[in-house]
């Protein structure tokens, strides 16, 4: 069995959404439908919402089922724009982190294509938290102009945490809707929908212990979002789509353990982490954590690996049997140097060195001590290995070839 | 061993592969990434790096079993191939990119970097054998089906190039054969058609993608004594060979068709003369390289007869070729052709052959026929 240390790109179903998802699978009925086993499905759907609202300190009105987190998204942003912009046709700009998930980043600047939407991306320090100073003078500068902010909790790739109380508060004084994707936080950290001030927050399944396919938006009781996908009137009218009873069903019950257990897991996976840090830190001295030190995911270790590709490191690690991540997405396989890192301030050089271990709940000190087996010898060869930017030493013809 | 196959996508790299992993070897799967902008979509039969071939090498790489990954040589290709290729074109020559990215991206830039991660050979698909002696020297052959043999493209390939190098599909007898094979082992790229043209250039429109990226200054056609007989609208859109779009004013003394026989880019002018100086009887060619260790006439210094070819599919012909230093004592090689040439462009390739055996091949600086005068500089 590999050692797998890619937990925020999924990670393994939890055993009570296992459960819950074969059972629901084995039974029949569409929710919308007035019969019996109709019934019997909406009862599951509504049970499973209050559940999830309870973890995720919402209203079980405020919860929206979706496909997933990329939907919820989109649905967020793009249904907050429209909202806000068709109310007063002034707002049409977007207050945008820099480090924003691409479900988030790509929305938003499909918005600008096609909408008509002026995005201002806000700036993040060196640990990739984003600058108050700067929402606030934009907020300060012309908020009568802005149609929804959007931040997320906890960045995916280096972990950082945000300060959304703050961000929320400062927008609350303009009246200004914030969303944020809370998708790596949520079931990893404290999260309350209530407490946050947000005006819509998505979450998702396959990261907490859930099935892939399913996730949620939380909305406000009092945000108006213009619906994205449209249909049979579900959901509110806010999406349409008949509902995965049992996908949403595992969901609730994947949401209901984690957070059930959520203090004392989260110190035994961020103690987990801290090990994980110093063996990688003792294993390649050159190594640097990326992200804030304390103010991270619990499961989140991010570091770059100087001279060496991201992508040489994680193959020659997933030879030795450590399954691990560069951490940002990529292009038919092509890997891209992290917009992440760089907003952070990272050349496009160091960036490219990224790698990315994240723990959950099925890992163990066992996982770490492996990886800190594995790394010397992968970081000293994929060292060797070099840039793929570099001009090979291979002589030929070309380069002046003698025999 | 620990192999690395480049998989482009196409069928024969996923044979190639299959009969890797047969063989037995611990084989990666690797899809080169050559363009920035990776996000078109295949049109037809053209290109080799699209979304859809790294899929379709991927899904290959899931029915062999084996790791796939696609690695990113945009910038060397760039730099290495690109840039090389236009600014050959420039300087009035005419290269050939597939060599250039088999001997500076393939097995050089990928092959050092799965050399560094602990990989013994890159394996390709390419239709070509290589020959291992008694004492662990290297040769490149032809392959078995002539009608598919790529040697031409590897000649450029060194001794040292060679020794890491793994062509299963040498002894084929077919592509059909291949297609086959491709069929029975369930690679879905079994009947997908052929990749040609240049892939960087997407819809095959050379001329054009050149000329939005040289700069064009009008110029004189002159005649094979120096005397100007029209004029054109920038060197870089001639080959030589060509005969239409010339608009001469003045006609030929014989009154029959004229060809253009040479570019002349440091003049910015074109010569063209009648059809029988487009046969070359002599070439020279400079970065010169040998396909494995060179053969005794070369260290020794002598002539000798060989077989040189110098396009991918022309026919080879019967010649003398021997090593001269030229004046700044860099080596050349000259190659006399026992019959003529046409149609042959400095900066094309000789590959030299000797039966099946690459010898070795040289860029070519100049190729002309003998009954031509030597044109000197405009003063």
């Amino acid at each position: 069995m590999p050692v797998y240390l890619d937990h925020a790109a999924t990670t393994p179903l939890s055993a009570p959404a296992l459960a819950a998802l074969t059972t629901e699978l084995s039974r029949s009925g569409n929710p919308s439908s007035l019969h019996g086993s109709g019934r019997r499905a909406r009862r599951v759907v509504e049970d499973s919402r209050e559940t999830l609202a309870t973890a995720a300190g919402a209203h079980p009105s405020e919860i929206i089922f979706t496909s997933g987190g990329t939907e919820a998204d989109n649905l967020a942003v793009k249904g907050l724009y429209w909202a806000r912009r068709a109310a007063d046709p002034r707002r049409r700009r977007i207050l945008c982190s820099t480090i924003e998930h691409p479900a988030v980043q790509d929305t938003v600047e499909w918005l600008a294509r096609h909408e008509d939407a002026v995005v201002t991306w806000l700036p993040v320090d060196a640990d990739g938290i984003v600058s108050l100073n700067a929402l606030q003078s934009e907020l300060d500068d012309d908020p009568s102009s802005i149609a929804l902010i959007t931040v997320m909790w906890a960045n995916n790739e280096v972990g950082t945490v945000q300060p959304i109380r703050l961000i929320t508060a400062a927008a609350a004084a303009h009246g200004i809707p914030v969303h944020s994707d809370a998708v790596q936080a949520f079931g990893s950290l404290p999260v309350s929908f209530a407490e946050s001030g947000l005006a819509t927050m998505a979450v998702s399944a396959h990261k907490i212990g859930g099935p892939v396919g399913v996730g949620a938006l939380c909305v406000g009781r009092a945000v108006k979002l213009t619906p994205v996908q449209h249909g049979g009137g579900q959901e509110q009218d806010i999406r349409s789509g008949t509902l995965d009873a049992a996908g949403i069903s595992a969901f609730a019950a994947a949401a209901s353990d984690v957070t059930g257990n959520l203090p004392e897991e989260s110190d035994r996976i961020a103690t987990l982490r801290d090990r994980l840090i110093s063996v990688v830190e003792a294993a390649v001295p050159d190594a640097v954590l990326r992200g804030h030190r304390t103010q991270r995911l619990p499961g989140n270790a991010h570091f770059t690996f100087p001279g060496c590709e991201g992508d040489s490191l994680l193959f020659l690690l997933d030879l030795a049997g450590v399954e691990s991540s560069t951490g940002s997405a990529c292009t038919a396989g092509v890997p891209r140097p992290s917009h992440v890192l760089l907003a952070m301030g990272l050349s496009e050089a160091e960036a490219r060195g990224a790698q990315r271990f994240s723990l959950g709940h099925t890992s163990s000190a066992a996982d770490v001590d492996a990886l800190g087996a594995a790394l010397p010898e992968a970081y000293q060869r994929a060292r060797q290995a070099g840039m793929a930017s570099h001009a090979s030493s291979i002589q030929t013809a070309g380069t002046g070839f003698r025999l | 061993m620990k192999v690395l196959a480049a998989m482009s996508g196409g069928v024969d790299s996923a044979v190639a592969a299959a009969r890797a992993v047969e063989a037995g070897h611990d084989v990666v799967g690797v899809h080169l990434a050559l363009s920035r902008m990776p996000g078109t979509l295949r049109t037809g039969s053209r290109g080799c790096c699209t979304i859809e071939d790294s899929r379709d090498a991927w899904r290959a790489c899931d029915i062999l079993g084996i790791p796939y990954y696609v690695w990113d040589f945009s910038e060397r290709f760039k730099e290495d191939v690109v840039d090389d290729f236009i600014a050959e074109y420039a300087a009035g020559r005419t290269p050939n990119p597939c060599m250039r990215c088999n001997e500076r991206i393939k097995f050089a830039a990928l092959l050092e970097k799965a050399l560094a991660l602990g990989f013994d050979a890159v394996c390709t698909g390419h239709y070509a054998k290589v020959i291992e002696d008694s004492d662990g020297n290297r040769e490149l052959h032809r392959a078995a089906d002539w009608a598919k043999d790529q040697s031409y493209v590897l000649g450029v390939l060194t001794h040292e190039q060679l020794k890491h190098s793994m062509f299963p599909l040498a002894e084929t007898p077919s592509k059909a054969e291949v297609r086959a094979e491709a069929e029975r082992r369930g690679l879905s790229v079994a009947n997908k058609p052929d990749s040609h043209d240049i892939c960087f250039i997407p819809d095959g429109d050379t001329r054009g993608w050149l000329a939005e990226r040289i700069e064009m200054t009008e110029g004189a056609i002159v005649d094979t004594d120096g005397e100007q007989v029209g004029t054109h609208p920038g060197a870089n859109a001639f080959t030589v060979g060509q005969r239409r779009g010339l608009k001469l004013g003045t006609p030929a003394d014989d009154g029959k068709p004229r060809f253009v026989l040479e570019i002349r880019p440091k003049e910015n002018k074109v010569v063209v003369g009648p059809e029988r100086m487009l046969a070359v009887d002599q070439l020279r060619g400079i970065k010169v390289s040998w396909a494995g260790l060179p053969i005794d006439a070369v260290v020794n210094g002598g002539e000798f007869d060989c077989m040189a070819q110098v396009r991918a599919h022309g026919d080879p012909v019967d010649a003398v070729a021997w090593m001269e230093d030229d004046a700044d004592g860099q080596a050349e090689l000259v190659v006399r052709l026992n019959e003529p040439m046409r149609g042959v462009a400095p900066g094309q390739t000789v590959v030299l052959y000797q039966g099946t055996r690459v010898l070795g091949q040289a860029t070519l600086d100049s190729a002309r026929s003998l009954e031509r005068p030597e044109l000197q500089p405009a003063h």
